[in-house]
């Protein structure tokens, strides 16, 4: 049996605004360690929907969530802060990094606050992930000064920073041009192939998607296929 | 949770706007240096007037009252034992101002643990002569080393020593008042008429100011012996003690002690100057209202700013709680930018506030009630500075939570997804 980072079980989502509508529909798949898979389906199917529900950041579902073998259902929102910092690296489709701090502080700021590592080792750290995304000379910038592409790759290794079990992504080349988009896509398969990193990304890009090892599609908030690739 | 990293979070925050930042500072700042300016000189000025009255009045006060005797004749006959009977048209008895047996009841009352000590005085109502006008006055003798420690004499002296009082034989201390209407000056000669018509002549050796024109015009000081020979009376001849009592809560209690130890009448301060009481309070509620109404005031300026960070870092905020910050770790950010505005205003406000009462002391404030005085009042007191750096602590702590408590509450989702 393979090892399973992230089991969703019956997850189904109700949203209340304006009526009671379901968004996800008793979804149920497993993510094994070191694959990279994809999510997709039409705007409107609940992709992003059940990327939130399995970050831990939604907590209003039915249904069961377990991560890196722990059941994150029924959590408070202390442990789950706990649990995204450790386990969950996140890449979305704006950067987020903070104006105040200049990129390397950006990228640590997660170490710090897990507190597993010393600056020294944080810092060394920062700038190894900071290179392998060939970033490194822009670490001492603030994120004003960089472009699109060079925010989003800090991004990435901020999420990277603390080893976790999974990175997820929400349309991480959405706001990307083409050359941009590409150099983020072969960052993602490297750490993929490579460090055996788990990667679950939300896109509507299905280039991106195929080229993924594991494409989910989404439709009406269920899951239509959870194994085979398609090609569009 | 990690303090250095929230802190610097907070400080970076802070300085992302630095101007409101500022802004929400001096605002603390203000309130709390006016509330320690206000604070300082009003307590000042309530200790001034406090002592006008205060320093000049005996805690406690055993005379003689003019009255009728409470024992009529008629109730010592046996003839009419167990009778009612009516007296109509009782006058004082004759009795002496002079208070009985005094030495002895000095005595008693300096060996009182409960006393400071005793002031005697010699109450001598006379005319001042001058040219052919008599002014009607009164002349107090006093016993000057008593009157000085107890009553703080030199207080009111605006020319000439009080050791001449007793070094210089026949000498007085006119009033003001009294002095001018006479046209006399220190060194000149006055004459004077006791009650019963007997002339002394005495020596201007000081001027006295008491701050209250009628008392100014009419009241002159001499030592109790000069008194006592201007009256024609003997060396035991005293008309009131003047006692000052360490607790002077105490006062009502002792006075009504003394009465019945003493049989004498007795009048304590509280009965005296009911009203003094009364003026203390309202300003010192009014020097706090002002004070606190300044700090909520500043406490509203740094809730804005908060808010309006909040808003503005919205962005920031839902990152910090995706990647691993609890909302308290997010609260804390916001309380601590808060209390760090509240402590560097609070502690300028300190000094401010400790400036601008150095200020106000320096101040020339000249009254005729106080000769001596001449700045404002202003009391340094070190407990006002403490409840100064509370209030800012709480009200920016208060400021701070709710804005915090909406941080803390984001959703992150709904932020990310927003975008």
């Amino acid at each position: 049996m393979m090892d399973k980072v992230l089991e969703a079980k019956n997850i189904t989502r109700y949203f209340e605004d304006p009526i009671r509508f379901k968004v996800l529909n008793d979804v149920s798949f497993s993510i094994e360690r070191g694959q990279f898979v994809s999510i997709i389906g039409k705007s409107g199917s609940g992709k992003s929907t059940l990327l939130y529900v399995l970050s831990t950041m939604d907590t209003d579902y039915e249904g069961e969530l377990w991560l890196d073998g722990l059941k994150t259902t029924g959590k408070s929102g202390n442990e789950l802060a706990r649990i995204r910092n450790e386990k969950i690296g996140f890449v979305f489709q704006f950067h987020y990094l903070l104006a105040e701090f200049n990129v390397l502080h950006n990228v640590m700021l997660p170490g710090i606050k897990l507190g597993k590592h010393s600056k020294q080792e944080l810092e060394h750290k920062a700038m190894e992930h900071l290179k392998t995304l060939d970033v490194a000379d822009q670490a001492l910038k603030s994120p004003n000064q960089l472009s699109g592409g060079q925010k989003q790759r800090i991004a990435i290794a901020r999420a990277l920073i603390n080893d976790p079990v999974i990175i997820m992504g929400d349309e991480p080349t959405g706001n990307l041009d083409k050359k941009n988009s590409d150099i983020v896509f072969d960052k993602f398969k490297e750490l993929a192939s490579a460090g055996k990193q788990t990667m679950m990304v939300v896109t509507h890009d299905a280039e991106f998607a195929n080229r993924t090892d594991r494409i989910i599609e989404m439709e009406d908030g269920r899951i239509l296929d959870t194994s085979t690739k398609i090609v569009v | 949770m990690n303090f250095r990293l929230i802190l610097d979070i907070s400080i970076k925050l802070l300085f992302a706007r630095f101007k409101q930042t500022i802004v929400a500072g001096v605002g603390v700042t203000f309130g709390i240096a006016m509330f320690i300016a206000l604070i300082s000189f009003m307590t000042g000025l309530n200790d001034l007037l406090d002592g006008l009255i205060l320093n000049r009045t005996p805690h406690v006060r055993l005379y003689n009252e003019i009255q009728a005797s409470e024992i009529q004749p008629i109730e010592g006959s046996d003839d009419y034992y167990n009778a009612q009977n009516f007296v109509h048209s009782i006058k004082p008895k004759n009795s002496k101002k002079e208070l009985r047996n005094v030495s002895a009841i000095i005595e008693a009352l300096r060996a009182d643990a409960r006393v400071i000590d005793v002031a005697p005085k010699v109450s001598a109502p006379v005319f001042y002569n001058t040219g052919n006008i008599e002014i009607a006055g009164i002349v107090n003798g006093i016993e000057i080393a008593s009157e000085e420690k107890l009553f703080h004499f030199s207080n009111y002296v605006i020319k000439g020593q009080i050791s001449d009082l007793t070094n210089v034989s026949n000498s007085i201390f006119l009033g003001k008042g009294v002095a001018q209407k006479m046209m006399v000056d220190i060194g000149d000669v006055v004459q004077i008429t006791g009650a019963k018509g007997q002339t002394s002549l005495l020596k201007v050796v000081g001027i006295v100011q008491l701050g209250l024109a009628d008392l100014d015009n009419t009241i002159s000081y001499a030592d109790i012996r000069t008194t006592q020979t201007i009256l024609g009376e003997g060396p035991s001849y005293i008309t009131d003690l003047q006692v000052k009592l360490y607790d002077i809560e105490s006062a009502p209690m002792v006075a009504k002690e003394f009465k019945y130890k003493f049989e004498l009448d007795a009048i304590d301060i509280q009965t005296a100057n009911a009203q003094f009481e009364t003026g203390s309070s309202v300003r010192t509620i009014i020097s706090y209202s002002v004070g606190v109404t300044l700090l909520i005031v500043a406490g509203f300026g740094i809730y804005n700013i908060l808010n309006m960070l909040i808003y503005e870092k919205m962005d920031s905020i839902a990152i910090l709680k995706a990647t691993g910050f609890s909302g308290l770790d997010v609260k804390s950010i916001f309380i601590l930018l808060s209390m760090i505005i509240g402590v560097a205003g609070g502690i300028l406000g300190l000094l401010f506030g400790y400036v601008l009462s150095e200020v106000i002391n320096h101040l020339p404030f000249e009254t005729e009630a106080l000769p001596t005085i001449k700045t404002f009042p202003v009391q340094f007191n070190p407990v006002y500075y403490i409840i100064g750096i509370t209030f800012a602590l709480i009200t920016t702590f208060i400021a701070g939570w709710f804005p915090a408590k909406k941080a803390a509450s984001i959703d992150p989702v709904i932020i990310i997804r927003g975008k």
